[in-house]
């Protein structure tokens, strides 16, 4: 009992301390600055990491508030704990009228599919999956990473002191492997026309079974360890591909300090900045952007079903400034990525990744 | 709290209401308000509009007590209609409409009591089967692959892929009994184990040709064929024949327990297995029997997700529904008619936080809580008593009926 008293004691002091503030007037009473003023609503069902994961479902979230605060909409999302809770997730969404729902994830296709046949008056786009030629009310974004990943191997080949450089991935998902190939066919562009011999830990496009990985995309020890095994093995630039884990990698990296990370999806240097003097650039996968001009569209009525695929051309996906790194990489080797990034759009370099994404018919 | 048992008013005989409500039954439903209780004011909590009203609360309280109110009333509103029955949608889709919550409940109950009665099961024989997930798994694995692989007419296909998910989870239990039964290795540390092998080994059959879906590269297989589909009960609703299975198999294990002799087998085996291997009992092969039966029932819960919701094998297919499966058997104190309540009530509760998270944007997190809670003072009997001044009964439960670590 007398525990209890001191914790009801703690709980009346600190509701105290929170509670000094003086009473809002009663004529300031409006609608709350979140709402817009248009009554169109955009929606999103996160997966099962839900919307503060840092990574992909955070950063779709970000584009539906960005196009709320540009287009003055409402927005909403739904949390998916496991992925029995897609189908009751959208189908709640539909019923409350939303104008345009957000999915994300290659796992949501079949349940978006079915919602966009049930309700063809419902618009949907989905992230990491295709557009469906029957469906002519369902948009997918897919970002081709191989491209900027290409550049980002190129980078750390001609970055690298030790002539060894490392990536692993979360898991070997096409969304996942596609940024390692490109990382590897970067290297080997590398090596090709500055007559090197830098090496890849970690990956090899043509021997997928042998790639590393951490087997998931939450256990930042397990990315520590990675890195730790790698920079014993020489390597001093690494480029996890795995969400959070890459943390652990960043960690290890800025103790050791014996290697720069590359960082994947959001730029580091701003959604990680504990960590920011170990980032030599990011790989940017740019979700928000694609989810915010999509939402535009359905505001304005242009919608279409048409796939979106984001590419260096359309800057859906690049690289990040080198912010730190500025002064360290050299004028020559920046030219150089530019030239490569033109030749990856026309066409007269091509990145040879299977997993990058397919344009579907 | 202790000084309660002094009054004398409580030493006098107590109501018949009072002794009815320290009963196992009674505890059960008190534990379920009390965490009713709690999560009110977890939601009160992470209201925004009392979370800002707090903020001035001595200028005027009355603003956060009456925000509070109302969040707690509209969440818990929500959380039943999402449950239940929708009024609201009477009038525009009729009955059919307004019943979908329900079939709600139902469809997200299914694999719960599947994956229920294979804890409980395995609790009578003394076993703590944690392994639910990975059977769960595997039986998945095989009703896909039956599923999608083959083309066959429905009265055959769907009894058939069912049947390959009774096996599959059926051989991931019966790895565990096995090894208990041959090596003494603990069920709680095998089990366990199977678990991480049951999810890695899906990871990789789905990397496989065999496996994937035509033209992707994405760890999902083929949407299995719709001869081998639990058939749906209304169109327009997502509960399928999966419950009439998992009824029908309530129903077998209360026979299986009650009325057959390896059903008592079982039982005195979990009640003490000295004594029944004195009896004469083959003690590990009830071990082994038990386990494959559980098996096959968490297995048949993976043909619940996978011919009846998902349709298609993927790598979160378990869902976690094999670790709420031990809080459901806990629940229904390893009784198969009280795994059907608790299964209901914990598929009610994932379809109303559904609908709360929809309608009044309370975290879903809330509804975990809450189950939690539930589990908390169900495990805890003495604590519920304390807290409504209720008297000791005997009746300790059945939680005696899980052994310790070396049994």
């Amino acid at each position: 009992m007398k525990k209890l008293r001191l914790a009801a004691v703690g709980t009346v002091a600190a509701i105290a301390l929170a509670g000094c503030s003086s009473a809002p007037d009663d004529s300031a009473d409006g609608s709350p600055a979140a709402t817009g003023s248009s009554d169109f609503l955009a929606c999103m069902v996160s997966d099962a990491g839900g919307i503060d994961d840092r990574s992909f479902n955070a950063n779709a979230y970000k584009g539906v508030q960005d196009a709320a605060a540009e287009f003055g909409i409402q927005e909403k999302f739904l949390e998916s704990k496991s992925q029995t809770d897609y189908a009751p997730n959208i189908n709640s969404l539909v019923n409350d009228d939303c104008g345009i729902i957000i999915t994300v994830g290659f796992l949501m296709e079949d349940a978006t599919k079915a919602g966009a046949k049930a309700n063809p008056e419902e618009r949907f786009a989905i992230v990491d999956a295709a557009s469906d030629p029957d469906l002519d009310n369902m948009k997918g974004l897919l970002f081709n990473s191989a491209q900027s990943s290409f550049l980002a191997g190129y980078l750390a080949a001609g970055m690298s002191e030790s002539g060894k450089v490392a990536t692993f991935g979360g898991l070997a998902i096409p969304s996942v492997t596609s940024f390692m190939d490109g990382y590897w066919e970067g290297v080997q562009y590398y090596n090709q026309e500055n007559g090197t011999n830098v090496e890849v830990l970690g990956w090899d496009q043509n021997k997928p079974a042998a790639g590393s990985f951490a087997g998931g995309f939450e256990d930042q020890a397990k990315g520590q360890q990675l890195a730790k095994n790698f920079i014993q093995q020489g390597a001093d630039i690494i480029f996890p591909v795995a969400g959070p884990v890459g943390l652990g990698a960043a960690k290890e990296a800025q103790t050791t300090g014996k290697a720069a990370v590359i960082w994947v999806d959001s730029d580091g240097y701003e959604s990680a900045p504990q960590y920011k003097d170990v980032f030599l650039t990011s790989v940017l996968k740019k979700i928000d952007v694609a989810v915010k001009d999509t939402i535009g569209t359905a505001v304005n009525d242009e919608f279409t079903s048409e796939e979106y695929i984001g590419t260096l051309e359309n800057d859906g996906t690049g690289l990040a400034p080198f912010h730190d790194f500025e002064d360290q990489v050299p004028a020559e080797l920046k030219a150089q990525l530019d030239e490569i990034k033109q030749g990856i759009i026309d066409g007269s370099i091509e990145v040879t990744s299977p997993n990058q994404p397919q344009p579907s018919s | 709290m202790s000084d309660t048992k002094t009054k004398p008013a409580e030493k006098s005989s107590p109501s018949r209401l009072r002794t009815a409500l320290s009963g196992t039954a009674g505890i059960t439903f008190l534990s379920i308000v009390m965490a009713l209780v709690i999560g009110a004011f977890f939601i009160a909590f992470s209201d925004p509009a009392v979370q800002e009203a707090s903020g001035y609360l001595f200028a005027r309280p009355l603003d956060t007590f009456s925000a509070a109110w109302t969040a707690v009333v509209e969440a818990y509103k929500a959380l039943l209609t999402g449950m239940l029955f929708d009024p609201a949608k009477l009038s525009s889709e009729g009955l059919v409409g307004a019943l979908r919550p329900l079939s709600e409940t139902i469809t997200m109950a299914t694999p719960l009591i599947l994956g229920g009665l294979a804890v409980a099961l395995a609790f009578r024989a003394g076993l703590f089967n944690i392994g639910a997930e990975g059977q769960i798994i595997l039986g998945s694995i095989f009703a896909a692959y039956i599923g999608f692989a083959f083309d066959l007419p429905w009265f055959i296909h769907l009894p058939f892929a069912v049947l390959g998910a009774f096996v599959g989870g059926a051989i991931w239990g019966g790895i565990a009994g096995f090894l208990k039964a041959k090596t003494g290795a603990h069920e709680v540390i095998t089990t366990i184990m199977l678990n991480w092998i049951a999810i890695y080994l899906v990871a990789w059959l789905l990397t496989k040709p065999a496996f994937l879906r035509e033209g992707r590269l994405d760890p999902i297989s083929p949407p299995v064929n719709s001869g081998a589909e639990y058939p749906t009960i209304v169109d327009q609703w997502r509960v399928h024949a999966g419950i009439i299975v998992a009824v029908l198999c309530a129903a077998g294990v209360a026979w299986l327990l009650d009325r057959s002799t390896l059903g008592f087998q079982f039982r005195a085996v979990g009640a003490n297995p000295s004594a029944a291997r004195t009896a004469g009992m083959n003690v590990g092969r009830m071990y082994i029997l038990v386990m494959l039966i559980a098996g096959g029932l968490a297995g048949l819960a993976g043909s619940a997700q996978v011919l009846g919701t998902e349709k298609s094998l993927t790598g979160g297919i378990s869902a976690g529904i094999g670790f709420d499966a031990i809080t459901v058997a806990l629940l229904g104190r390893a009784n198969p008619w009280g795994v059907v309540a608790a299964g209901l009530l914990f598929g009610g509760l994932r379809a109303g936080g559904l609908n709360m998270q929809t309608a009044t944007g309370t975290p879903i997190d809330i509804v975990l809580v809450i189950q939690a809670l539930i589990v908390l003072f169900i495990a805890a009997p003495p604590l519920v008593r304390s807290v409504f001044r209720l008297p000791e009964t005997g009746g300790a439960g059945f939680m005696q009926t899980a052994k310790g670590w070396n049994a």
